[in-house]
């Protein structure tokens, strides 16, 4: 943290979590799955993230429990390692070095020191099975070149690939064939399937394939939905196979259970279908999972089954077919049409998720806090249904009420339009429908924002519409006899020359309010709704408006279609500057001065970040991603980041977060990927076999002052509690011999007071600090500040001295971590 | 090919009778079929499916059982309580014999083939010892308690399963002591005889299972249920290096609309018919060696034979059903147009006849004379013969008397050309002409069978000068008779596939034959040896679309002005063969797709060959030439043959 590297462009998590499918651990304690870069560890009786296993440098394609000893994970990934984990304490144990770019992972049972591997060596398209020997060298890095081919020209996705009886064949499917390698015999079988173009055989193609445990048989799955369950396969001319056939669409994953009497398949229709005893009459099913099913899997022990879906999610199903857990990540198959926000609540990211709905991420755990359902409406997945979407979203700036626009239009001349207004409450935790609007505007609505200054007593909201119009919207508390119900209705309805709104703004005071019409900007006075004054600076019309903030407040940004970024003095009414640049997110940082705004060349997206009162920008970071960004968002950071350089200062105060096309979420960070990495690696080092209790101080407190020397860092790192040598309570029991004690009852609750004595003084301050928490984020998170300060002081000044103050304050910020963590959940139990 | 004028017609209201049972012979490799009239049909595998025999039905002998003895010997039951055996060579039947046990439901031979066994309606069953020419009963086994025995398949002991509400439709007893049952519950069930446990059971539908066959090696069997489905159970091993087996359900195959009554499993072909009336051979793609004809799937729906006959003159159709004849008057137009063009009828078809049979028995055949002056047809004991008098609009029929004694039953009937002869194909294999007067007959001479031989004749042709009757059996050579000099004149050297339809041409006096494997001769009687163009064509081979067809030749006729022309159909196309023309060899495109009018003569001329096809017409029952410009079309719709049949059995279907 102390050294500043370069600002680089990272994923942040949001990552696709249905890439693979998940593994279970022996025990179905934890379920494992890939997640970008990193393998995540949850427990599937509480969903929570156990570990993250981090230390691949590309997307993890692949993970296995190795079949030699149930507690460690193989894992293997595009930067050509396998990685074997100890997943109980995520620690990285081996790294198998290969040197090809690596697709997919399997493991068995009778292959001891080797892997299979999925690889393409040679032409971008073809695609090889091989196996892979791993030495049992006891060093950390070590190289696996010893590979041997398998089988030629498969799929790539592992769910073509099944392995069978024990290891004794491969299965691998592709287009319309399937082909059994049989390992001890040599000798690869062909089956084909009619691939002709008539209406009957069109949709034959194999979509995946799995192997029965017990018995030789493989189940395939095909693209017209039917499954065909092999058998006699070792002969070319008496093979036979059998069809199950329920799905209506392609069959996307298959599974045996663990004693192979029941075969799970999943697709589009997101239904789990478990058929028994392979018999089509007898099948179960679990309905309504939300989406598309992605993968099975299916636990070792035979208990658990989980299901990833194409929206992000694994559901952890018991065996009787109840989902018991959800491990939901950002969901990204819809359109983003309502941009990024964050809540100011949650501070969680809130953007479009499953249809109709709006999710709820919170971006430092990697996890969707939950789904708020706006459109209220089932949804019908349809092939050429015109859907109605959620357009428009906006928080007021306390998270009390939240804006949404939703609309349909089947026809030119059918518009349905409906803005709703959503009040936080309190008891609830949640957002509930307050006010519902019925065409709020003749046309569709282009902008949405509140007044945000805390001047204004009543909450008001403006929308801009294409009819020409921007409405006010104020909420009262008449609608109602006992005055008690709040609504809200349209206080004022502004024009321009019957120009087509296209955007609206407020200042950060509130004072006034910049609505755009095509090219020309309206300032209007927000307190008697005036038209002030407007700008016109005929370069097309404006796509983009916002105020400056802070010191900045002054000066009003217009970036217009044209590929102009304006600057307006609001005091003199008159160009402050202007610039060519095809801005494509323009987005001002609530915390500062700085304005972000992305920009869009062939070569791919640039980010400028400046302050509108400073005719050079602060920051300028080319090609951050090579696709179009469609949205950017500024987050307010928990802790402030203390860069001294001019160019990070931007990133002390907030962290930029934005969306490109393909939907993945970036941020800009400095730290560098070895920092990244030190914690599990360094943990390695540490004998971890020992519980950290307070017994373990007491009696490990000899060993542990010749390694305090050693390992500083480390010890930074683990949760510690006060060392005990300067408790008098502990010292007088330790030294006074047993027999002249008095009895155990009587010195167990000093002595556990004793502990406490430390941690009583500190509470007493948190309280008062505790009450008012969340109307007080920013003095908190300042105060935090100094403390890191402190301690990153102390780190590089005087390693070694002072050190139970250091500890004690780190700890300090470790327990305010926790407090910070959201226990509202707890109230709603 | 020439342009012609087509009444197409589609008022023959026939509707062939459902499928009762299969029961299939492996030493013959042939398939006996008997149906709900009571008709049982005779399918020569071999033989490219053909129908090569058949015994009329009778309204009170429902088929209940059907099953093969000692090789070739065929036996049914049925529920008037008679076990019949067929005579396969005479094509009558040897002898019935009552079971005095009510209606016989079930019939089984063991596997030595000495001796029969029938389930009855009273609950016994009941052990007939084969003797060489009859059979014999030999014990009456202890009545079954509270229901009847349904069907029982018999290897070393038998086993009647019951239970209460679900009826057992069918066991099957392996040699390792399993028994499979099906039942009205959908359900396929394995239990050990020896413990009588259940071992397995598979719910394969929602309604009944109605049949099931074994294949002789036992490692696969065949169910059908009553929602048309037939599902193919195979033995396979679990794992490939276990000697462990388990019976697995593979192939589910919907070719049926109906409820599948029946089901057959040869070494190479699952065989199934039932209520829709289609006989359907799936083949077993693993066990086909050759991908050839017999790897073609078959669906046999109409009868191998002509039901139907035409007086040229006064364009009339004869139609034969079960229990009546149908005469029927064409329309007629007046209308002319182009090409292609359907012409408004000035005068609609006209139903003039409804003639009805006496007695329970099933017509045989009929024929209506060139004329239309004479109607003749025959059951299984009875012989008609009508003669029909037209005074405008009006019909009088009049019913020619005193039949000899020898025209009891016959096979085949013709009149020649000038309707002043008949000629009377009989079952004991031979052939009687007579001479037809204004009301009255004389017989004029019997070909008596040479010595040795019984087979009957079953086709029969005669040349339009009057000179020549050429008669054909089912597996023998065709004879040619004189009738002037009432001899024998010479034999066709006998071919190994059944003949199909056989014609004499006129002028030439060419007898043109065809084969169920397609193949075409072309014999010149006063020659007595094949003509040139037929050993051109043998020498050349026949074009491979042309023998991959799957229905036999039904019917060949020629056209008088155009000596060159022969025209034959079967029930997918019509082919005029021009003699004149190269023949196509295997590159040529066979099936010639290109209308006459829209291409130039040079394409025409070198894309000619002697095929000429068109399959417009299709279901095609008929075809024959009225005069030299008029065809007349018979066509007979499967939709409207399904309209008939009563409604299947609903299923859901998803996106409904």
């Amino acid at each position: 943290m102390a050294e500043e590297g370069t600002v680089r462009v990272v994923r942040c998590g949001g990552s696709e979590l249905n890439l693979r499918r998940a593994e279970f651990s022996a025990d179905s304690k934890y379920i494992f799955y890939v997640s970008g870069d990193f393998v995540k560890v949850h427990s599937t009786a509480t969903e929570e993230c156990v570990h993250v296993l981090q230390g691949h440098r590309n997307l993890v394609t692949g993970i296995q429990l190795n079949p030699n000893n149930h507690l460690q994970l193989y894992s293997c990934s595009f930067d050509g390692t396998i990685k074997l984990w100890d997943y109980i304490d995520g620690i990285l144990i081996k790294t198998f070095i290969v040197g090809h770019k690596l697709h997919a992972l399997f493991t068995l049972a009778c292959a001891e020191d080797s892997v299979f591997v999925i690889i393409n060596k040679e032409k971008p398209d073809v695609f090889q099975l091989v196996s892979v020997k791993l030495s049992k060298s006891s060093s950390q890095e070590i190289e696996a070149k010893e590979i041997s081919f398998v089988l030629d020209y498969i799929n790539q996705s592992p769910k073509c690939i099944a392995f069978g009886n024990e290891g004794e064949y491969v299965a691998a499917v592709r287009d319309y064939y399937l082909s059994v390698y049989f390992f001890k015999r040599k000798t690869t079988s062909r089956f084909t399937l009619s691939s002709s173009r008539n209406k009957k055989h069109a949709k034959n193609n194999f979509t995946c394939v799995a192997c029965h445990p017990k018995e030789d048989c493989i189940a395939t799955g095909h693209k017209d939905g039917k499954i065909r369950l092999w058998r006699n396969f070792d002969d070319d001319k008496k093979y036979t196979y059998t069809c199950l056939h329920w799905h209506h669409d392609m069959v996307m994953d298959l599974a045996f259970s663990v004693t192979g009497t029941s075969l799970l398949s999943g697709g589009r229709e997101s239904v789990l279908v478990e058929w028994r005893d392979a018999a089509e009459k007898n099948k179960e099913f679990l309905p309504r999972l939300g989406a598309t099913i992605e993968h099975i899997s299916v636990s070792p022990a035979g208990d658990l089954f989980c299901t990833s879906h194409s929206d992000n999610k694994i559901i952890v199903i018991h065996r009787n077919l109840e989902a018991s857990a959800v491990i939901q990540g950002l969901v990204k198959d819809s359109n983003i049409y309502t941009g990024l926000m964050i809540d100011p609540r949650t501070k969680a990211l809130v953007l479009n998720g499953k249809p109709g709905h709006l999710q709820f991420y919170s971006l430092q755990h990697d996890k969707q806090l939950y789904n708020l359902d706006i459109i209220q409406q089932e949804y019908i997945n349809d092939y050429g249904l015109i859907q109605i979407e959620l357009t428009k979203a906006a928080f007021d700036c306390y998270g009390n009420w939240l804006a949404t626009v939703e609309q349909r239009q089947e026809k030119e001349t059918e518009l349905e339009l409906q803005m709703k207004l959503w009040m936080y409450n309190k008891k609830t935790q949640g957002f509930v429908l307050n006010t519902k609007v019925n065409m709020p505007h003749e046309d569709h609505i282009t902008a949405l924002c509140f007044c945000n200054a805390e001047k204004f007593e009543n909450p008001t909201l403006v929308t801009a519409s294409k009819d020409g119009h921007f409405k006010v919207w104020m909420l009262t508390d008449d609608s109602d006899i006992y005055k008690k119900a709040v609504g809200w209705t349209c206080d004022f309805v502004g024009s321009y020359h019957k120009y087509q709104a296209t955007n609206c703004c407020f200042s950060e005071d509130g004072s006034l309010l910049a609505v755009s019409f095509e090219e020309i900007v309206t300032i209007w006075d927000s307190e008697t709704w005036e038209l002030k004054c407007t700008f016109c600076q005929r370069a097309g019309s404006i796509r983009y408006l916002c105020f400056g903030r802070l010191t900045c407040s002054k000066y009003l940004l217009g970036a217009t279609k044209s590929d102009i970024l304006c600057c307006w003095n609001l005091l003199s009414c008159a160009l402050e500057w202007s610039t060519k640049l095809n801005v494509r997110v323009l987005e001002p940082d609530p915390n500062s001065e700085n304005i972000a705004a992305i920009s869009q060349s062939s070569m791919g997206s640039d980010l400028f970040v400046f302050k509108p009162s400073e005719p050079r920008p602060l920051y300028i970071q080319k090609n951050i991603s090579r696709e179009d960004v469609q949205w950017g968002v500024f987050v307010p950071r928990d802790v402030p980041e203390s860069f001294t350089s001019e160019a990070y200062q931007w990133l002390n105060r907030s962290q930029f977060y934005f969306l490109t096309k393909s939907q993945s979420l970036l941020t800009f960070s400095t730290k560098s990927p070895e920092e990244k990495l030190t914690p599990t690696s360094k943990q390695l080092l540490a004998e971890e076999s020992l519980p950290t209790t307070p017994f373990y101080f007491i009696l490990g407190k000899h060993r542990e002052q010749q390694d305090e020397k050693i390992n500083e860092a480390l010890e930074s790192e683990l949760i510690q509690l006060p060392l005990t040598e300067n408790i008098p309570a502990i010292n007088e029991l330790l030294h006074t011999p047993a027999h002249v004690l008095p009895s155990a009852s009587f010195l167990c609750s000093k002595f556990v007071n004793s502990l406490l004595l430390s941690k009583e003084t500190k509470s007493d301050e948190e309280i008062p600090e505790d009450v008012d928490m969340e109307g007080k984020e920013s003095n908190d998170s300042d105060e935090e500040n100094d403390f890191t300060e402190k301690i990153e002081d102390t780190k590089s000044t005087d390693l070694g001295e002072d050190l139970i103050h250091q500890l004690s304050k780190s700890e300090e910020k470790e327990l305010r971590k926790f407090r910070k963590v959201d226990y509202s959940w707890i109230t709603v139990l | 090919m020439g342009e012609f004028k087509v009444h197409r017609v589609r008022f023959f209201n026939y509707v062939p009778s459902g499928i009762r049972c299969v029961a299939y012979n492996n030493q013959s490799n042939r398939l006996a079929v008997s149906r709900t009239d009571g008709t049982v049909e005779i399918y020569n595998l071999s033989a490219n499916y053909f129908q090569e025999k058949f015994f009329p039905g009778h309204e009170s002998r429902a088929t209940e059982a059907l099953c093969w003895a000692k090789g070739q010997r065929l036996f049914s039951a049925g529920l008037n309580g008679e076990i019949i055996e067929y005579d396969l060579q005479a094509l009558n039947i040897k002898y019935t014999m009552d079971a005095f046990g009510g209606p016989i439901w079930s019939m089984a031979v063991s596997p030595h083939g000495s001796q029969l066994l029938v389930g009855c309606e009273d609950g016994s069953v009941k052990l007939f010892q084969i003797t060489p020419d009859k059979i014999q009963f030999e014990r009456n086994f202890d009545r079954q308690k509270r229901s009847t025995v349904q069907k029982m398949l018999v290897d070393r002991q038998y086993m009647g399963v019951s239970k209460r509400k679900c009826i057992i439709w069918g066991v099957a007893f392996l040699s390792d002591g399993t028994v499979i049952s099906v039942d009205s519950a959908g359900k396929v069930q394995f239990w050990d005889s020896a413990t009588g446990t259940l071992v397995k059971n598979h719910l394969i539908a929602n309604a009944d299972v109605q049949s099931i066959a074994v294949s002789d090696q036992e490692d696969s069997f065949v169910v059908g249920t009553a929602e048309g489905t037939v599902f193919h159970f195979q033995l396979v091993s679990v794992t490939s290096n276990s000697s462990e087996k388990q019976w697995v359900r593979t192939k589910p195959f919907q070719h049926h609309t109906h409820d599948v009554r029946a089901v057959a499993h040869s070494p190479t072909a699952l065989i199934s018919g039932g209520t829709d009336t289609h006989l359907v051979i799936r083949p077993l793609m693993e066990k086909v060696e050759v991908k050839n004809y017999d790897a073609a799937l078959r669906k046999i729906t109409f009868p191998h034979r002509r039901l139907i006959s035409c007086s040229k003159k006064r364009q009339l159709l004869l139609f034969q059903f079960t229990h009546h004849l149908e005469l029927w008057r064409l329309g007629s137009t007046v209308a002319t147009g182009k090409n292609g063009d359907t012409l408004p009828l000035s005068k609609n078809a006209d139903h003039l006849l409804h003639l009805k049979t006496k007695g329970p028995e099933n017509i045989i055949c009929s024929c209506i004379s060139p004329c239309g002056s004479w109607i003749a047809y025959s059951t299984t004991s009875r012989f008609f013969l009508y003669r029909l008098n037209y005074e405008h609009d009006n019909i009088s029929l009049q019913r020619v008397s005193k039949m000899p004694a020898f025209l009891r039953s016959a096979l085949q009937i013709l009149f020649s050309e000038d309707s002043a002869k008949l000629f009377v194909a009989s079952n004991q294999g031979s052939l009687h002409i007579i001479r037809l007067l204004e009301g009255s007959f004389k017989h004029l001479h019997t070909f008596q069978p040479q010595s040795g031989t019984v087979e009957s004749m079953c086709l029969l042709a005669v040349s339009p000068d009057g000179n020549w009757l050429a008669a054909s059996g089912t597996s023998a050579g065709v004879h040619v008779y004189n009738i002037k000099s009432l001899k024998l004149h010479c034999t066709v050297p006998s071919y190994n596939f059944p003949v199909t339809a056989l014609a004499i041409a006129p002028n030439t006096n060419n007898l043109v034959i065809a084969h169920s494997d397609q193949q075409v001769f072309e014999y010149s009687i006063p020659d007595k040896q094949y003509t040139e163009w037929s050993r051109t064509i043998q020498k050349q081979g026949f074009h491979y679309l042309w023998l991959q067809r799957d229905t036999p030749i039904t019917h060949i006729s020629f056209h008088p002005k155009r000596p060159m022309h022969i025209l034959l159909h079967d029930a997918y196309m019509f082919c005029i063969i021009d003699k004149s023309l190269p023949l196509p060899n295997d590159k040529t495109l066979f099936y010639n797709p290109l209308p006459p009018t829209n291409e130039s003569d040079v394409i025409r001329r070198r894309t000619a060959h002697a095929f000429k096809i068109s399959k417009i017409y299709k279901p095609l029952l008929f075809m024959d030439l009225l005069d030299e410009r008029t065809l007349v079309a018979v066509e007979r719709p499967l939709d409207d043959i399904i309209a008939q049949l009563p409604p299947p059995i609903k299923k859901k279907k998803f996106g409904t």
